[in-house]
């Protein structure tokens, strides 16, 4: 049934990168008119084939067929014009051109040679339309938000390519509301007999817009089944390839009260940062924070760590004054942290995963004590076994690695060091759902161990799910405090918006 | 052990090979290149005259290989040698003696690195534009030292490093073996190598581990000063003066060029001494190699162009994946690296 309604086939797609084989003889269809989900735990190789897809790979082996004629896209300029179209998480755009720019740029309408503003402009208006879209087109794209500028992302691809459209994350940013506005324009993208393949870690997502399913799993094909015939358990079974202990926040363990206070915060905090907060944390705990984008929790944890200096306050642990002048010294008193930003603030990217394991215990033990290289071998190999940090050898560069084990891995880095208080920042964010749950139960152990923790996540059912406590903040202040029974995600919300404060997120 | 033995003979082997054959090419050009004789307790010949004209750079080198680690550049070198040049001869021309003068000296490289390493560091201007400052004054600072004048002098233990030999080999080749040994054996024996590493692949993200990020940077510049320092004794005692306007000039982008050429990258992260030391001595192999084969001097500075331009495109990433690409296509089926011992 597939040759007449399938519109792109790919048959046995072979990708081999030095050391890996990241595609092994994959199979996948996309037919005309339908929703492809595309899904698969990070280092999958989703990206890979979409990749192979779009030519910005050359594929090591296998047939695409497009409308049944055999292709191979050296670039993604050759895929556009083929009729493939990609829209990324990022959106791929220029912020600082207009939108009607952005949407003809490099095909812009001319007249005596020269760009017609006024017909582009037009074009650019009636082009949005049809996405039930009526902003001012002569506006930069950067004064729009994320969602508005991934509209436009796929008018532009759809105009320019018209038989295939590639969504790769698009609601990684989004809220539900624009997800919404989001999925419309796809239901009609496919009425109009585009096929679509949508690329997510949102599983609510998948059930709601797509019509079939792709499941890859380490460079292989698991199969694709119809939406409405798979449930969500065999889908995350399929991903995992193992039954999930327990889906993700799924259900709440009996949460550890905790021990004796141990670490005391008192009127602690920076002048622009954070406003001055008090907070205690007892032994075996995890407080979480929840708070909407921008309202100081990123900065709790800096002012924590040392990373900003705090102007005002004292901390002590177990009675004894804390010196959190500066990371350095932070680390002395055993804190860890990992940051948000795993790109930007934690991985060494040509590192090797051991280094990068290493580099918190070496740099505190001192440049003149270094840790044998049999030493770091074994904590590399302990960690990398103990969090299963999928990687080919140890001795791999960081960036190489996917999302989630990355993040495992700055983990290691810390849990090396022996910490007695660790501060996650969105450790979960961008991780697919087999990594996701690994590290939540990390983090439960970690708590039952004794270990201290300050858990930021914006997904509050996970918050709730491991933490006894819960600050939350607005306006980088620290509002209110959740405890026992209030920990819900029904009461974080209405603590966050209690106040008819501004919403700057 | 043999693994990083291994990993040594791989990352070294583009910048031996390239050596070996250019220094090939010129015994084919010149027939008694390789030939070494023993005189008066010292080695003389074509390759140890090498080994010493390239002294200055390879000392160079040594600290603009670290400095680069960190993501930075040292621009001011070839200003620095002359200053302490200026120094080291004002010193033993004033009548301190050889030991005061050594110590002065590179006690005002390590002050020329402190400078450059406290712009970098603290005030976090971009290392390009720091050390250009010191590259711009340094060498007004240094004619204000010799007054304009080329500072002559006569001290045979300041003479002796640039022209005397220890252990059959001129003093420059000693000098900058032993140092290159030395700064090689302290960052690969201790963790400095690694951290500083990791410091010029992601300055923050190490800070955030807990590394001394702005004293491993300030070190990296008093590194590369004490090592212009070195070289500046060495291109002072060489000529028996001190020449403000000409020491060191624009050897600050040979020592750049060997570093580069040593295959260390100028974004930073991954380094190595001895890959830069050979790229110092591949340098001046293209430098005497043109003299020696008789080429008019005006195509040199081409032809060491064409030959640098050459080793780069070998090096490049392009070239590499090329390289990687052909040889899978030839064995198409081995691939199980990793997990050897």
């Amino acid at each position: 049934m597939q040759a007449s309604t399938s519109i792109l086939s790919a048959t046995a797609i072979d990708k081999i990168f030095p050391g890996a084989r990241a595609l092994d003889g994959v199979d996948f269809s996309l037919q005309r008119g339908e929703v492809h989900a595309l899904l698969g735990e990070n280092g999958a190789g989703k990206s890979t084939l979409v990749k192979c897809l779009t030519g910005a790979y050359r594929r090591d082996g296998g047939r695409i067929l497009l409308d049944g004629a055999d292709v191979d896209p050296q670039s993604t300029l050759e895929a556009q014009n083929l009729g493939i179209g990609t829209v990324y998480q990022e959106v791929n755009l220029l912020p600082n051109l207009t939108v009607a720019e952005n949407l003809f740029l490099g095909r812009q309408p001319k007249r005596f040679g020269f760009i017609d503003s006024r017909e582009m402009n037009r074009r650019a208006k009636a082009l949005l339309a049809e996405y039930d879209l009526d902003i001012d087109v002569t506006a930069e794209l950067a004064a729009y938000s994320v969602a508005v500028q991934q509209v436009i992302a796929i008018a532009r691809a759809v105009d320019l390519s018209g038989k295939v459209l590639i969504l790769d994350e698009p609601t990684a940013s989004l809220d539900a509301h624009e997800v919404a506005m989001l999925f419309r324009i796809v239901r009609r993208l496919k009425e109009r007999g585009l096929g679509i393949i949508f690329i997510t870690h949102f599983l609510e997502q998948v059930y709601d817009i797509s019509d079939r399913i792709t499941v890859l799993r380490n460079g292989k094909l698991v199969g694709t089944r119809a939406t409405a015939d798979l449930p969500r358990r065999d889908l995350i079974a399929m991903m995992l390839g193992r039954e999930l202990v327990q889906e993700v926040a799924a259900e709440h363990g009996a949460k550890g009260e905790g021990g004796e206070v141990r670490f005391r915060f008192r009127n602690f905090g920076r002048k622009g940062h954070i406003q001055a907060f008090d907070l205690d944390v007892r032994r075996g705990e995890v407080v979480g924070v929840a708070g909407l984008l921008g309202s100081g929790r990123t900065e709790t944890a800096e002012i924590m760590f040392g990373a900003e200096r705090a102007d005002s306050g004292t901390a002590e642990a177990d009675g004894r004054a804390l010196d959190l002048s500066s990371p350095r010294s932070a680390i002395r008193e055993k804190f860890g942290f990992c940051p948000e930003d795993r790109k930007v603030d934690g991985i060494i990217g040509d590192l090797s995963v051991r280094e990068n394991i290493a580099l918190a215990l070496q740099a505190r033990r001192g440049w003149a004590r270094p840790i044998s290289r049999s030493e770091q071998d074994r904590l590399a190999d302990e960690y990398i076994r103990a969090l299963d940090i999928r990687t080919s050898d140890r001795e791999k560069p960081i960036k190489l690695l996917s999302g989630g084990n990355q993040q495992k891995a700055i983990l290691a880095r810390w849990l090396a060091t022996n910490p007695d208080f660790l501060i996650l920042d969105e450790p979960t964010r961008g991780i697919d759902v087999g990594a996701h749950a690994e590290i939540i139960r990390l983090i439960e152990s970690l708590c039952e161990k004794g270990m201290s923790l300050i858990v930021i996540s914006s997904e509050l059912e996970e918050l709730v799910a491991y933490s006894s406590r819960v600050i939350v903040l607005r306006d980088r202040a620290h509002v209110a405090e959740l405890v026992g029974n209030q920990v819900t995600t029904d009461g974080i919300v209405e603590a966050i918006a209690a106040s008819a404060g501004r919403v700057d997120a | 052990m043999s693994t990083t033995l291994k990993a040594y003979a791989v990352r070294l082997f583009p910048q031996v090979a390239a050596l070996a054959v250019i220094l090939l090419m010129v015994s084919i050009a010149f027939p008694g290149f390789f030939k070494l004789e023993m005189q008066n307790g010292r080695l003389y010949g074509s390759l140890i005259d090498i080994l010493n004209r390239g002294a200055p750079v390879a000392l160079l080198a040594i600290g603009m290989t670290v400095v680069i680690a960190t993501k930075g550049i040292d621009l001011s070198v070839g200003a620095v040698m002359a200053i302490c040049g200026a120094v080291a001869a004002a010193a033993i021309t004033s009548g301190h003696s050889l030991a005061m003068t050594l110590l002065i000296t590179l006690g005002t490289g390590i002050l020329c690195g402190l400078w450059n390493g406290i712009l970098v560091a603290v005030l976090d201007i971009q290392p390009i534009i720091a050390t250009l400052v010191l590259m711009v004054a340094g060498r007004g600072i240094a004619q204000l030292i010799t007054e304009g004048a080329i500072l002559t002098f006569n001290d045979a233990g300041l003479i002796f490093i640039g022209s005397g030999a220890l252990f059959g080999l001129p003093m420059p080749v000693v000098i900058w073996l032993a140092f290159g040994l030395l700064v090689a054996l302290l960052v690969r024996r201790t963790a400095l190598g690694m951290l500083i590493e990791a410091l010029g692949v992601n300055r923050r993200a190490s800070m955030l581990s807990g590394v001394s990020t702005g004293v491993l940077l300030i070190a990296a510049y008093v590194l590369s000063g004490l090592c212009a320092a070195l070289a500046g004794i060495i291109a002072a005692a060489d000529i028996r003066g001190a020449d403000a306007n000409n020491a060191g000039l624009w050897l600050e982008l040979d020592a750049i060029l060997a570093v580069v050429v040593g295959g260390t990258s100028l974004l930073g992260g991954r380094f190595s001494i001895a890959a830069s030391l050979i790229g110092a001595l591949i340098i001046q192999s293209v430098n005497t190699g043109i003299l020696l084969s008789g080429f008019p001097p005006e195509f040199n500075l081409i032809i060491k162009a064409a030959i640098i331009v050459l080793i780069l495109v070998i090096q490049s990433p392009r070239a590499q994946s090329a390289f990687v690409f052909l040889s899978r296509a030839r064995a198409p089926v081995k691939k199980t690296a990793g997990e050897a011992k």
